[in-house]
């Protein structure tokens, strides 16, 4: 036989009490996925629902500075089990590089992936929120081969750079029959109708759109902050329709 | 870090450590579900031997290891012999070409449980002893690896 990887086989497993799988995703960095994700995830959590977040984005984790997450550490019980910050279920590769730099090629990501997804316990969740890092490379091809039930909701903002690179994603994830939650136009100053109606035309729900919100800067670290922002009370609209 | 052990007598397996409730657990359940695949693919009734390979990077320990595969093994591993080998883990770094040799003794204690728990955090602590890049490849012994199974029709 062949030499064979284990850990891939577990990971249905682990996921199998989790109802739904959301990974908030963009073709293009820079867009707000980490705030979109940590916002969703807290705002879905306030309203009720079990919810875990997992930062993917090993290169440059940022939803541990957006929670202001500082003394959680995972425990170990027959694997690690995420520590509860500002009530989510919490797990980012932080935990082991620190602050340091991961400096990490594809395949080192893929592996510390199926290393976190194998061996994370989670609990029973109504949510996991991924964080994924941005581009169509291997973190967003290894959810798509390894979570069952992936489903992505993609972040854009309004300039012609970064939509083009999501309808590239979006085709993509078309093509490979996983479902897409809709679209977010975030940083959003201007009025134009450009990627809502671009994005119907692509069959894909416009989920809505987020102003850009200066004040959210400050509101960094300190969620109660955060949750009170312009932004945040767009993603509370946006947690309800997910 | 380890929670307290609720079964102390399971500590005796690795003195010191809170054994039971070590991560090296997960990695047994996927080696076991793994080689249960395998043999309903074989079509294999018994599983005789199960031979693994443990990458001295992630540092498994492998009393806890071997422990809870024990625990773990479904009725058709009811006689399997585990065999369970260590890879020395060898680094080739990207930028010089530089081979080495990880030396456990050369990390701290954080570091090592670090690297233990996700490996690939060894880029973030480890250079290349040459030029001091980061950029290195794990060409062998990095964690966990099921190499045969070998059964009962």
């Amino acid at each position: 036989m062949k030499v064979t990887d284990p850990r891939t086989s577990v990971i249905a497993q682990r996921l199998k009490r989790i109802r739904r799988i959301i990974a908030v995703s963009s073709g293009k960095g820079g867009v707000g996925k980490s705030l979109i994700a940590t916002t969703l995830a807290l705002s879905l959590a306030r309203g009720g629902c079990k919810v875990g977040l997992l930062d993917l984005d090993f290169t440059s984790p940022s939803t541990h500075l957006i929670l202001g997450a500082k003394d959680a550490q995972p425990t170990e019980d027959k694997g690690l089990i995420p520590p509860k910050v500002e009530g989510l279920e919490y797990m980012s590769l932080i935990y082991y590089s620190g602050d340091e730099a991961a400096p990490l090629r594809g395949a080192d990501t893929s592996n510390a992936l199926i290393e976190l997804l194998a061996v994370t316990l989670w609990g029973d969740l109504d949510f996991l929120i991924i964080d994924s890092p941005p581009g169509i490379g291997d973190a967003m091809l290894d959810l798509v081969r390894l979570v069952p039930r992936i489903e992505f909701l993609i972040v854009t903002t309004p300039s012609q750079l970064a939509f083009e690179t999501v309808k590239k994603q979006i085709r993509l994830l078309q093509e490979l029959k996983i479902p897409i939650v809709g679209i977010v136009e975030n940083m959003k100053m201007t009025k134009g109708k450009m990627v809502q109606e671009q994005t119907q035309s692509l069959g894909v729900k416009f989920l809505t759109e987020i102003p850009y919100d200066s004040a959210v800067e400050a509101a960094i670290g300190s969620p109660d902050k955060l949750l009170a922002t312009e932004i945040a009370k767009k993603v509370q609209i946006l947690a309800k329709r997910v | 870090m380890p929670h307290a052990p609720e079964n102390p007598a399971i500590c005796l397996i690795s003195p010191g450590r809170f054994c039971f409730f070590m991560h090296e657990w997960a990695l047994a359940e996927a080696v076991i579900k793994t080689a249960t695949e395998i043999a309903e693919k074989e079509c294999l009734k018994q599983v005789t031997e199960v031979t693994i390979k443990l990458g001295e990077l992630q540092q498994i320990e492998r009393p806890i290891f071997r422990f809870a595969l024990a625990q773990i093994k479904p009725d058709n591993f009811k006689d399997t012999k585990f065999r369970i080998s260590t890879a020395k883990t060898t680094l080739k770094c990207r930028v010089c070409t530089t081979n080495w040799t990880y030396d456990k003794k050369k990390v701290d204690k954080a570091t090592a449980e670090a690297i233990h728990f996700i490996p690939e955090v060894a880029h973030t602590y480890i250079k290349c002893p040459k030029c001091g890049s980061p950029d290195f490849e794990i060409t062998q012994g990095r964690g966990v690896w099921l190499e045969s199974i070998k059964g009962a029709r």
